[in-house]
C-alpha cells in the first residue's frame, strides 16, 4: 500500500484530491497549518487516490496517514 | 500630571500565552497587581503558567478550543473577580465582540473601545475612514470586491501588480500579490474561500502593489481626555511571508522631514477614530519617501519593546494606567527617543526554509550580557508545540547607535546555543553580517531578494 503521510504535526486546512484523482508526484496534495504557518504536502508517490483519512479540521502527527493511493 | 477619579485594578486576567503572558505579569508584579493566567493543555508547563498570580486550564490545545474561546475566558474572568482583562496580541484582542462583552460585565477591556477594534478590523472600512480624514492610503478599493470582473477592472484602472487581501485580514495572513491579470483570476476565488475560512468573511478588496517598500509604524498612545502622543517609529521592513522578523527604532532610512509628517499623519489617524490606549498606525513607504496607510493595529504590538527601549517607559503600564481611568503618563514634549534599538524575533524554524520546527528544547543558553533584553516565552527543557505561533522568544538590543546595538546582536547570536529544535538564529547572524543591512538599505524584498545573491 502506498501511503501520503504528515511531514510534521499540524491542522488540516485544505485538502486538493479525492477519491479517484491521479496523482504525480510532488504534487501538492494537502495544506495542514502548522504554528500559524501554511505547510504544502506533496505527494512523494504517484498513484490513484483509494482513500482520503483526514478531513479538513482535523488535527494530524507526524507521520500520521493522509491519503492512501492504489 | 494627577491622578483622576478612576477604576481600582488589582487583578487583571490575561487572556494570552507565551511571552506576552510573561511580560504582562512582569509590570503587574511591579505594580502591585495580581495575574491569573489561561492555559490550555498544551501550555501547563509553561513559565508564564507558574509566574502567574493563579492559573486556570482552559481546554484542549487547539487554539479553538482554549485561547479563542471567549465565553470561557469570561466565566473565569468573573469567578476569579478580575478587574481588567489584557488579551496580550493576537488570539482575542482584536476581537470587538469580545471587549465588548468584557465590558458589559463590568470588566475593564485594556485596550480601545470595542467600536474602534471593530473599524480598524474591516481594512475597507479603516481605509475610508482614514482618506476621509486626510490621511494618504494605498491607491485601490473603495469598497469590497465581489467579483473577478469587478477585480480585473479596478486592477487594469490602478496598474499590476497588485495586493488582492481580505478585509478581515491583518497579520500578514489572506494577502496575495498578482503580478498580472492571469495571476488576479488564479488566486481570486481562493483568497475569497481562504478569507472566509480565516476571517468569517469572504470581502476582499486591491491595492497597489508598491514595489521595494518599507514598512514603518508608528506607536501611538491616547487617552479617554482626548490625549493622544505618538512614540516614534518602528522599521519593521525584514519580513517572510509578510511577517515581521526584525523591528528597529529610529528607522535607518527616513529623512528628519518626513519622520516628522509621518509621527503627524499618525496622531491625525488616531484622533480621527477617538483613539484611547495603545495602537500602531502601520505606512508602508515607497522609495522616494512617500508614506500611505496601510492598517492601524488596536492592540500592543509584539515589537513594543524596541519603543520601550529608546524611551524607557513600560508600555504595558501606560496601558492599565489608561484603562482604570488616568489621563496619560506624559505629554508629547516630555518623551524622547534616545539611541537605537532592535529586535529579532527568534522563531523554531528552519532558517532555510522556514519551515516551523516544534520539539523539545534540550539546551537553551542565552548567554545574556549587558545591554541585550529577551523576552521569552520558554525556558531550557520546554516544549515547543505544533498548536501556536513558533515565535520563542524576542531578542532585543541596544545602543547609542545603531552601530552599537547591531555589534551587542552579532556578538549574541554567535554566543547562543539552543539544542532541540531548529532556529532562525543562523538566519540572524547572515543578516548582521549583510553589508546592505548594517547601511540601514533595505526594503520588505529584503530576505528574499537582497540576502540571496
Amino acid at each position: 500500500m502506498k501511503e501520503i503521510t504528515a511531514s510534521m504535526a499540524g491542522t488540516v486546512l485544505n485538502i486538493f484530491a479525492k477519491e479517484g484523482d491521479q496523482i504525480n508526484l510532488g504534487q501538492e496534495v494537502l495544506m495542514l497549518e502548522s504554528m500559524k504557518m501554511e505547510i504544502p504536502i506533496e505527494s512523494g508517490i504517484e498513484g490513484v487516490v483509494k482513500e482520503v483519512k483526514v478531513n479538513i479540521g482535523d488535527f494530524v502527527n507526524e507521520g500520521d496517514v493522509l491519503m492512501v493511493l492504489g | 500630571m494627577g491622578y483622576e477619579r478612576g477604576n481600582l485594578v488589582q487583578k487583571i486576567l490575561i487572556a494570552n500565552r507565551g511571552e506576552i503572558a510573561l511580560r504582562i505579569i512582569r509590570t503587574c508584579r511591579e505594580m502591585g497587581i495580581e495575574t491569573i493566567a489561561v492555559y490550555s493543555e498544551a501550555d501547563k508547563d509553561m513559565p508564564y503558567v507558574k509566574e502567574a498570580t493563579k492559573a486556570v486550564c482552559i481546554g484542549e490545545p487547539p487554539v479553538n478550543k482554549s485561547y479563542l474561546q471567549a465565553e470561557k475566558i469570561l466565566a473565569i474572568a468573573k469567578s476569579e473577580k478580575v478587574d481588567a482583562i489584557h488579551p496580550g496580541y493576537g488570539f482575542l484582542s482584536e476581537n470587538a465582540a469580545f471587549a465588548r462583552q468584557t465590558k458589559n460585565e463590568g470588566i475593564l477591556f485594556i485596550g480601545p473601545d470595542p467600536n474602534t477594534i471593530e473599524l480598524m478590523g474591516d481594512k475597507i472600512a479603516s481605509r475610508q475612514t482614514m482618506e476621509k480624514a486626510g490621511v494618504p492610503v494605498v491607491p485601490g478599493s473603495s469598497s469590497g470586491i465581489r467579483t473577478v470582473e469587478e477585480a480585473l477592472n479596478l486592477a487594469e484602472k490602478i496598474g499590476y501588480p497588485v495586493m488582492l487581501k481580505a478585509s478581515g485580514g491583518g497579520g500578514g495572513i489572506g494577502m496575495i500579490r498578482c503580478e498580472n491579470e492571469q495571476a488576479l483570476v488564479k488566486s481570486f476565488e481562493s483568497t475569497k474561500s481562504r478569507a472566509k475560512a480565516y476571517f468569517g468573511s469572504d470581502e476582499v478588496f486591491i491595492e497597489k502593489y508598491i514595489a521595494d517598500a518599507r514598512h514603518i509604524e508608528v506607536q501611538i498612545f491616547g487617552d479617554s481626555y482626548g490625549n493622544i502622543v505618538h512614540l516614534f517609529e518602528r522599521d519593521c521592513s525584514i519580513q517572510r511571508r509578510h511577517q515581521k522578523v526584525i523591528e528597529e527604532s529610529p528607522s535607518p532610512f527616513l529623512s528628519a522631514s518626513v519622520r516628522e509628517k509621518m509621527y503627524n499623519t499618525a496622531i491625525k489617524a488616531a484622533k480621527a477614530v477617538n483613539y484611547s490606549n495603545a495602537g500602531t498606525i502601520e505606512f508602508i513607504v515607497d522609495e522616494d519617501e512617500n508614506f500611505y496607510f496601510l492598517e492601524m493595529n488596536t492592540r500592543l504590538q509584539v515589537e513594543h519593546p524596541v519603543t520601550e527601549m529608546v524611551t524607557g517607559l513600560d508600555l504595558v503600564k501606560w496601558q492599565i494606567l489608561v484603562a482604570r481611568g488616568e489621563s496619560l503618563p506624559l505629554l508629547q514634549d516630555e518623551i524622547q527617543s534616545t539611541g537605537h534599538s532592535i529586535e529579532f524575533r527568534l522563531y523554531a524554524e528552519d532558517s532555510v526554509r522556514f519551515l516551523p520546527s516544534p520539539g523539545k528544547i534540550t539546551t537553551l543558553n542565552w548567554n545574556q550580557f549587558d545591554g541585550v533584553r529577551i523576552d521569552s516565552g520558554y525556558e531550557e527543557g520546554g516544549t515547543v508545540t505544533p498548536f501556536y505561533d513558533p515565535m520563542i522568544a524576542k531578542c532585543i538590543f541596544y545602543g547609542s547607535t545603531r552601530k552599537d546595538a547591531i555589534r551587542s546582536a552579532e556578538m549574541f547570536f554567535k554566543n547562543i546555543q539552543i539544542e532541540g529544535i531548529k532556529t532562525n538564529a543562523p538566519l540572524f547572524s547572515t543578516i548582521l553580517e549583510n553589508e546592505d543591512f548594517r547601511n540601514g538599505i533595505y526594503t520588505t524584498n529584503f530576505l528574499t531578494k537582497q540576502l540571496v545573491k
